[in-house]
């Protein structure tokens, strides 16, 4: 006999990140998912974001790699609390892993908290963790065609950071061919172009951010 | 990606429907996969037949039929595949579109004794 099913197959992570989300929502804790390729900048762009923004919000960091606690350690310096996930081998975050951290962190006590994923530009934007947004990293070494070479993890974020500007006049990359093929396969994205190393661009970032705050109060 | 782990809760979904039709038999099981989910029909094939096999779900067949990426554009209303993830209207270039189709990952339907 046939059965019509009709279920989603990732129900089990959804059902997980929406229970997280309904915590978040509790605390009123804004929270966004952080991606892009390994050594794009995500660490660098949190370590500058929370010292701009340390008189306006308290920000937290959820960090997920493979191995070592480096970018927690990083995170920690700025004086904001950061919580290591080491995967071991898994290539993305999930629900599940994120929520095993939140005894850690004193949720009251934060704004903002952000979950740096593992450095991936493939899987991260396949499993929600019940962030508000997802906010992606594209540095001008990594090329103009990844828009079209990568196009879910374009597709699904709020925010695309064009990172590395200092490095243009060394790099054969296009930033108007970066926006118009990004705008392609998400014509709501918001594009900040910065670099994390010399400031650029990064006064705007934070103020977008600043603004999100004030609309999810 | 990760069709491994796709596979699993694939089948954890089926034994648990199985379950509620007292169903012992699974003889096929029909999933649509979106073509903006990153799954490859092909890995997600050999990943059930693995974790099938040696079971009493052994010799049941996966069918998959992938769903094209189809929007609907809010600024003239009209319906279309969206081609190489361009979010854009073919009509009236415009960029307001809903996505309608393509980033499922769901059972569909079940034939079982």
């Amino acid at each position: 006999m046939k059965v019509s099913v009709v279920k989603n197959i990732l129900a089990a992570n959804d059902r997980i990140a929406q229970e997280n989300r309904a915590i978040f929502d509790e605390k009123n804790l804004l929270v966004f998912n952080l991606m892009s390729s390994p050594g794009a900048g995500k660490t660098s762009l949190l370590e500058k974001t929370i010292v701009a923004l340390k008189d306006h919000l308290n920000m937290g960091v959820i960090e997920g790699d493979i191995q070592s606690s480096q970018d927690a350690e990083r995170i920690a310096e700025t004086g904001a609390p950061a919580v290591q996930i080491n995967t071991g081998g898994a290539c993305h975050l999930d629900g599940n892993m994120i929520r095993d951290t939140f005894h850690e962190f004193d949720f009251d006590a934060l704004d903002l908290l952000v979950v740096e994923n593992v450095g991936n530009l493939v899987c991260p934007a396949e499993f929600k963790v019940g962030e508000d947004f997802k906010v992606m990293i594209l540095s001008v070494t990594e090329g103009e065609d990844k828009p079209a070479k990568y196009p879910l993890m374009f597709h699904e974020s709020k925010v695309l950071l064009i990172n590395k500007i200092d490095l243009l006049p060394y790099v054969d990359c296009s930033v108007e061919r970066i926006r118009e093929e990004s705008l392609k396969v998400n014509p709501d994205l918001t594009i900040f172009e910065i670099s994390c190393k010399t400031g650029e661009g990064l006064d705007a970032w934070c103020d977008w951010l600043k603004g999100e705050m004030k609309a999810k109060a | 990606m990760h069709e491994m782990s796709i596979a699993q809760s694939l089948l954890d979904v089926v034994k648990e429907e199985m379950e509620k039709n007292n169903a012992t038999t699974l003889k096929s099981v029909l999933v649509h996969v979106g073509q903006l989910s990153a799954i490859v029909p092909e890995s997600l094939s050999f990943c059930f037949e693995i974790m099938t096999s040696g079971t009493e779900l052994e010799g049941a067949k996966l069918n998959m039929e992938v769903i094209p990426l189809t929007g609907n554009c809010r600024g003239c209303g009209q319906t279309f595949e969206i081609k190489d993830y361009a979010f854009e209207c073919p009509f009236c270039d415009g960029t307001d579109i809903e996505t309608l189709s393509g980033q499922e990952l769901s059972i569909v339907e079940m034939e079982v004794d």
